[in-house]
C-alpha cells in the first residue's frame, strides 16, 4: 500500500469522526468547528484527487467564509436553551441513516475490478483548465451563478434587516 | 526520495527559522523604534551581567520568560478547549502562509537544482488567501471562548474587518496576475527579471525610450495595485491604523483581553509573523521578490551593454540577501506606520474597505485589461 | 491507487451522517450545517468521478455547487435570524404555524 492510499484511509477516518461530531455534539460552536475540520479534510481529499483549484476554493469559500458566517450567526443569536433530546428519535434516525448508507454502499460498489483511471496530464485540475472550461463550455451557468449570488446578497440583506 | 524529503524539510525549517526570528526581532524594533519616534528611551532596565544591549535583553529574553512563566488563566465560564485552541490557529495560519513565498531563484548543487521555495504549488497565491481566510477563526474563537462582552465585541469587529479586506486584497492582486499571466509566486518573481522594454511590443518607441531600461517590477507596472494591496494587508494584520479590534484605549485589549502568559505570546507572535508575511507578499508581488536589478543567473547584465559574470553561488547568495533586505524594509515600514498615524474609527474602516478599496481594485483590473489589449 | 468505490462509499457515509443531522437535531443551525455536509459528500462524489473519467466537467459542476451552497447558506441563515427575532427559539418543532 503506497503512501497515498494510507493517507486516504487516515483522512477518511478523521473525516467520518468529525462528521459524527457535527451531528452529535451538544454545543453548537463545537459542531461548527467540527464542520470546519471536516471541510478542510475534504479539501485535502480534493487535492489528492488532482483537483487542487477546487480544493483551495473549498478552503477559501466554504471553510473560510461560509463557516465564518455560521459562527457569526451562532455568536449573534447566542442560543442558551439546550435542545430536548429523545432517545427514540435518535435511534430511529440512526437506523434510517444506516439503512441509507448500506443501500448506497451496496449500489455503488460493483464487484468487477475498477477500471484504470484515465492518465491525467499535469494540467488536469489546474487553474488554467478550470478557467478554460468555465469560460468556454460553461460560460452561461457562470453568468447565471453570478446573478444568483447577487440575488442571495440582496435577499439576505432584506430578510435580516431590523424593522425600522 | 529520502533526499527530496530532507531537502524540503530543510527549506521549511529555514523559512520557519527566519520568520520566527524576524518576528522576535520586530518586537524589539517596535519597542526601541517607538521609543525613538516618541523621543523617549524605552525599555532598557533588564540586563545580563551589566549588558543591557539597547533593550535587546529586555525584549528578547526577559519578556518571553515573563510570558511563559505566568499563570495560565482560563475564564471560569469560558470554553476551555476553544480558549487554548484559538491562539494556536492564529499562529499556525500566519506561519504556514510562508510556504509559497520564494526566497531565492535556484540553488545548484552538483546536478541537483533546488527551487528556493518550500512548496511550488500551481495555485500559488490562492493558497495565501486560503490561509488568510482561515486566520479569521483564531480571532472569532478566541473572542467567543473568553466569555466576555468586550472581547466578543472586539472579536466580531476584527473578523468582520478581516473578511472585508480579504476581498479587497484578492481583487487588487488580479492586476498583477493579469500582467504576469500566472498564479505561481516563483513565476511572478522570475517574470520581474525582464526589462520593461522586452515586454513592450515593437511599436511602443516612446515608452521604450523613457522607461524601457527599468526592470519589470510590479511597482512600475501596477502602482495603484501596490497601494491597495499594502493597505489591505496592513488591515488584515489588524495593526494601527486599523487596530480597533484590539483598541488599546477603547476596548481594553479587544479579543485578547482574557489571555495571559504563553497564549498571549502566541497571539503576539502571530501578529508579528503576519507582518513578516505581508512584507514577504508585497516584495514578491511588487518589488521583484529576490530579484536584484539586472542580475541574471550568470551575472549582471546592465542595460547599457556591460556584463559582469559571477559564479552561481554568489548569485544565489545575492538574491537571498536582496529578498531578506526587502522584507526587513517593509516590516520596518509597517512599524513606522503604526507609530505615525492615529487609528481609524470602525465605520471608517468598513467604508474604506468596501466603498473605496473595492471599486478602485475593480477599476485597476479594467484599466489593466485595456492597456494589455492595447499593447498587443 | 485508491479504487473509485472507496471514495464513493466514504461520500455515502458522510451523506448518511448529514441525513441523521437533518432528521434528528432540533437546532435550525445544526440542520443547516448537516445540509452543508450532505452537499460536500456530493462534491466528493463528483470530484472522484472527474478524476477517474479524466473529465473536467465534474470539477466545474463542483464549482457551481459551491456557489449555490454559499447562496443557500446565506439565505438560510438570514431566515434563521428573522425567525429567531420573532419566536426566540431555534427549535424546528416550534415552527408549526403552517401546519393544518
Amino acid at each position: 500500500m503506497d503512501t497515498s492510499a494510507v493517507l486516504f484511509y487516515v483522512i477518511s477516518v478523521f473525516l467520518v469522526l468529525s462528521s459524527l461530531m457535527v451531528v452529535f455534539l451538544r454545543n453548537v460552536v463545537h459542531c461548527a468547528l467540527a464542520l470546519v475540520v471536516a471541510l478542510f479534510l475534504i479539501a485535502v481529499l480534493f487535492v489528492m484527487l488532482h483537483a487542487p483549484m477546487v480544493g483551495v476554493l473549498q478552503v477559501l469559500v466554504y471553510a473560510g467564509a461560509i463557516m465564518v458566517l455560521f459562527l457569526f450567526v451562532i455568536m449573534f443569536l447566542n442560543p442558551t436553551a439546550s435542545e430536548p433530546r429523545r432517545k427514540l428519535w435518535w435511534i430511529f434516525g440512526s437506523v434510517a441513516a444506516l439503512l441509507l448508507a448500506g443501500g448506497l454502499a451496496a449500489l455503488l460498489s460493483n464487484g468487477e475490478a475498477p477500471a484504470n483511471p484515465v492518465a491525467a496530464t499535469e494540467m488536469f485540475g489546474s487553474p488554467e483548465m478550470l478557467g478554460k472550461s468555465l469560460f468556454t463550455d460553461f460560460v452561461l451557468p457562470f453568468e447565471i451563478a453570478s446573478v444568483l449570488l447577487l440575488v442571495a446578497i440582496i435577499g439576505a440583506v432584506v430578510l435580516a434587516r431590523r424593522e425600522p | 526520495m529520502i533526499v527530496d524529503i530532507a531537502i524540503v524539510a530543510l527549506k521549511a525549517f529555514l523559512v520557519l527559522f527566519m520568520v520566527l526570528n524576524l518576528a522576535g526581532i520586530l518586537g524589539w524594533v517596535e519597542r526601541k523604534g517607538s521609543a525613538l519616534i516618541q523621543d523617549r528611551i524605552g525599555a532598557n532596565r533588564a540586563s545580563v551581567l551589566g549588558f543591557a544591549g539597547m533593550g535587546l535583553v529586555n525584549t528578547l529574553i526577559a519578556d518571553p520568560l515573563k510570558f511563559l512563566t505566568k499563570e495560565d488563566f482560563i475564564p471560569p465560564q469560558g470554553d476551555k478547549l476553544l480558549h487554548t485552541l484559538a491562539p494556536c490557529m492564529a499562529l499556525f495560519t500566519a506561519l504556514v502562509t510562508f510556504a509559497v513565498i520564494p526566497f531565492g531563484d535556484v540553488l545548484v548543487l552538483g546536478d541537483r537544482v533546488i527551487n528556493l521555495q518550500v512548496a511550488n504549488l500551481n495555485i500559488g497565491i490562492l493558497y495565501v488567501f486560503a490561509m488568510g481566510s482561515l486566520g479569521v477563526y483564531g480571532i472569532v474563537i478566541g473572542a467567543w471562548a473568553s466569555n466576555n462582552k468586550f472581547s466578543l465585541l472586539g472579536g466580531v469587529r476584527g473578523s468582520a474587518q478581516m473578511i472585508s479586506y480579504e476581498v479587497a486584497m484578492g481583487l487588487s492582486v488580479i492586476g498583477v496576475l493579469m500582467v504576469f499571466g500566472t498564479l505561481e509566486l516563483q513565476e511572478i518573481a522570475r517574470g520581474q527579471g525582464t526589462l520593461i522594454r522586452d515586454m513592450l511590443p515593437e511599436s511602443a518607441h516612446f515608452l521604450k525610450s523613457t522607461v524601457g531600461w527599468l526592470p519589470a517590477w510590479g511597482i512600475f507596472l501596477q502602482p495603484l495595485a501596490f497601494l491597495l494591496f499594502f493597505t489591505a494587508a496592513v488591515a488584515e494584520t489588524k495593526r494601527i491604523p486599523f487596530d480597533l479590534p484590539e483598541g488599546e484605549s477603547e476596548l481594553v485589549a479587544g479579543y485578547h483581553v482574557e489571555y495571559s502568559g504563553g497564549k498571549f505570546l502566541m497571539f503576539f507572535a502571530g501578529e508579528f509573523a503576519e507582518i513578516v508575511t505581508a512584507a514577504g507578499l508585497v516584495t514578491t508581488l511588487f518589488f521583484g521578490g529576490w530579484q536584484v536589478p539586472y542580475l541574471m543567473r550568470d551575472g549582471f547584465h546592465f542595460p547599457w551593454g556591460e556584463t559582469l559574470l559571477l559564479p552561481q553561488l554568489a548569485v544565489t547568495v545575492l538574491q537571498v540577501a536582496a529578498f531578506t533586505l526587502k522584507v526587513i524594509f517593509f516590516c520596518w515600514l509597517q512599524i513606522l506606520l503604526r507609530w505615525s498615524v492615529p487609528r481609524f474609527r470602525y465605520d471608517q474602516v468598513m467604508r474604506l474597505g468596501w466603498k473605496m478599496l473595492l471599486p478602485l481594485a475593480l477599476l485597476n483590473v479594467i484599466v489593466t485589461a485595456i492597456v494589455i489589449i492595447f499593447l498587443q | 491507487m485508491v479504487p473509485l468505490d472507496h471514495y464513493l462509499i466514504l461520500a455515502a457515509v458522510i451523506f448518511a451522517i448529514g441525513v441523521i443531522g437533518v432528521l434528528v437535531r432540533r437546532n435550525l443551525i445544526v440542520v443547516l450545517m448537516s445540509i452543508e455536509l450532505m452537499l460536500n459528500a456530493v462534491n466528493l462524489t463528483f470530484i472522484a468521478f472527474s478524476r477517474h473519467l479524466g473529465s473536467m466537467q465534474g470539477q466545474v459542476i463542483v464549482f457551481f455547487v459551491m456557489a449555490v451552497a454559499a447562496a443557500e447558506a446565506v439565505i438560510g441563515l438570514a431566515i434563521v435570524i428573522s425567525v429567531f427575532r420573532h419566536r426566540q427559539t431555534l427549535d424546528p418543532q416550534e415552527m408549526q404555524l403552517l401546519k393544518w
